[in-house]
């Protein structure tokens, strides 16, 4: 019965969706396709926090590459978009699977602070490698041409393209939901739970890591890919320390025990910074307090509490 | 005498200046039961780390079957036929009774790798799982979630996981501490008849000298690291520094069993 409702729930979300640029202004059309696209890069953080356990604090990079990958080839080769945001997830696969190879044999806190390190080593190769990322300016001035597969779309207006991020979120939100809760998804819950047993059982539990980190690796350069005609740059601040600390706090706002908890967080982030900054500039005050309450009080996420509380009642 | 399945040779492994278990040397044959006793700190858990490969030796061999293992890791040593259970509870706690013996059995058959099937409808697994649940009689606790079963439960689902890996040698760390005397009974008839089906070998290290006298076909007494007597139950029995040594104080030592 409940998982009629809430399929049904998900269902009129998903229809709202797609009818959105019928009913809504460009305003928002821009804010929900930037709440799809940090929520894809926060489920992908989500499966290596959420499920695997590792917290990772360079995720960005991945993102980030993955922006630079698909404003690269747009500038230089202009590739159709397909073709870009495939490069985009190639790219954060790579990446991911180097530094995963270093990180993912420390734990806990060593774990965070050697992916902070990497993450802040690209972003000073993106900083200051001026001839081929143009440094601190970014790339900029490409242009979308063709989407790929003979479609015929117009990426430039706002709505087609929303279309187009919905669809890929969409799929790449199933696919990554599908991998949680396949045997391989089961075995990355229970590393997070105990990865001593996990040895014990014979699995070598730093393979599973990396794949881990690599597969959110590659979904964190999709959405990277995605970002990039969207914001018509590619800059270093998409790398910076900062970008890797929003997955983060969109997950803890949302919930990292649900498929779906990052999405919500991205959607609580985006909109409650809109909001807020619109009313003050000290909108980092009131994220802090949310933030704080959440972690004091609910510390299950927004969509967490919230299911729990649902599911448990009779 | 047959080969042993596990050959010990001058094991050590110092912390800092401290010998934790100093040159133990000892053959395992295939399908015997030998109880590790001693007081806590003799060296009984260490003992297990190495051979299980959780620590290196500083010094000696760990041979399998006639194979070194000394220093593989603990995924390498558990495919090659050998499981442990740890004395504080190690389970997935989030997961349910069933799903945890899922993990083992997904790792023995290699379903792990399979990024793209639905684990909740593994029947394979699930049913195996159950089977094996049935077994040890907890099978009425597969859909419960383990954080929250009973201690003596939790052990149980521990020594099920365990089998999961379909070990030839099983090292088991004090199953029965913290267990009420019925639990006890229980873990003690299951070991017993799993020892009698002769597909185990077992390492038991345990407190409970009820419990070591019907299970052992052997024992060996640790003191301080060293291995005092290796014996039958009888003659350690009888063995005059055991007796002065250890058994005198089996009281005080069931108290600090939890510790």
């Amino acid at each position: 019965m409940k998982q009629t409702i809430l399929l049904g729930a998900l269902l009129v979300a998903l229809i709202g969706l797609v009818a959105l640029p019928w009913f809504a202004p460009y305003f928002y059309i821009f804010i929900v396709t930037e709440i799809l696209i940090m929520g894809l890069f926060a489920a992908s953080f989500n499966l290596v926090f959420g499920y695997t356990g590792m917290l990772s604090f360079g995720h960005a990079a991945f993102f980030g590459v993955g922006c630079y990958a698909t404003a690269m080839t747009l500038l230089h080769l202009k590739w159709p978009f397909l073709y870009c945001l495939v490069l985009s997830v190639g790219a954060g696969a790579l990446l991911a699977l180097v530094i995963g190879f270093f990180s993912v044999r420390l734990n806990e806190v060593y774990f965070a602070m050697l992916t902070l390190a990497f993450g802040m080593m690209v972003f000073s190769v993106a900083h200051h490698w001026r001839s081929v990322t143009n440094g601190s300016d970014g790339i900029a001035g490409f242009t979308l041409g063709d989407f790929g597969l003979g479609l015929d779309l117009t990426l430039g207006n706002p709505a087609v393209y929303y279309h187009v991020v919905l669809v890929f979120v969409v799929v790449a939100a199933a696919v990554l939901y599908l991998i949680g809760r396949s045997s391989f998804g089961m075995i990355l819950q229970a590393i997070r739970q105990n990865p001593e047993r996990v040895a014990f059982c014979g699995l070598n539990v730093r393979s599973y890591r990396l794949a881990a980190f690599t597969l959110g690796g590659a979904f964190a350069g999709l959405a990277g890919g995605l970002m990039a005609p969207f914001l018509r740059v590619a800059s270093p601040e998409m790398l910076h320390w900062s970008t890797s600390a929003e997955p983060v706090l969109m997950s803890i706002l949302g919930g990292t025990g649900y498929f779906l908890g990052p999405f919500v967080g991205s959607a609580m982030f985006i909109l409650l910074e809109t909001w807020i900054t619109s009313i003050t500039q000290a909108w980092m005050l009131f994220l802090g307090i949310v933030l704080a309450l959440m972690v004091m009080f609910f510390r299950r996420g927004l969509l967490g509490t919230f299911l729990d509380w649902w599911l448990e009642r009779k | 005498m047959s080969e042993p399945i596990l050959s010990i040779q001058d094991l050590t492994k110092h912390f800092g200046g401290n010998a934790a278990v100093s040159g133990i040397t000892l053959d395992v044959q295939p399908r015997e039961t030998l109880a590790i006793i001693g007081p806590n700190g003799a060296g009984k858990t260490t003992f297990y780390n190495m051979v299980s490969g959780r620590m290196t030796p500083t010094r000696g061999k760990v041979l399998l079957d006639g194979r070194d293992i000394t220093g593989l890791p603990p995924h390498r040593i558990s495919r090659l036929g050998v499981s442990r259970s740890f004395q504080i509870n190690n389970i997935f706690t989030e997961m349910t009774v069933r799903e945890n013996v899922e993990v083992a059995l997904a790792a023995l058959h290699h379903h792990s790798r399979r990024w793209f099937n639905l684990a909740s409808r593994d029947t394979v697994l699930q049913e195996e799982a159950q089977a094996l649940l049935d077994r040890l009689s907890i099978g009425g606790l597969a859909e419960r979630r383990a954080g929250v079963i009973s201690y003596g439960d939790k052990r149980l689902l521990e020594i099920a996981v365990v089998l999961a890996t379909r070990p030839r040698l099983v090292l088991l760390d004090e199953p029965t501490a913290g267990m009420t005397p019925d639990e006890t009974r229980r873990v003690t008839g299951l070991v017993k008849s799993l020892a009698d089906s002769g597909d185990y070998t077992f390492l038991i290290t345990e407190h409970d000298m009820e419990v070591v006298f019907s299970l052992a076909d052997r024992i060996l007494v640790m003191h301080r690291g060293e291995a005092l007597v290796v014996g039958t139950p009888e003659e350690v029995r009888r063995h005059p520094e055991v007796r002065r040594a250890y058994l005198g104080e089996e009281d005080e030592e069931q108290q600090e069993a939890g510790a």
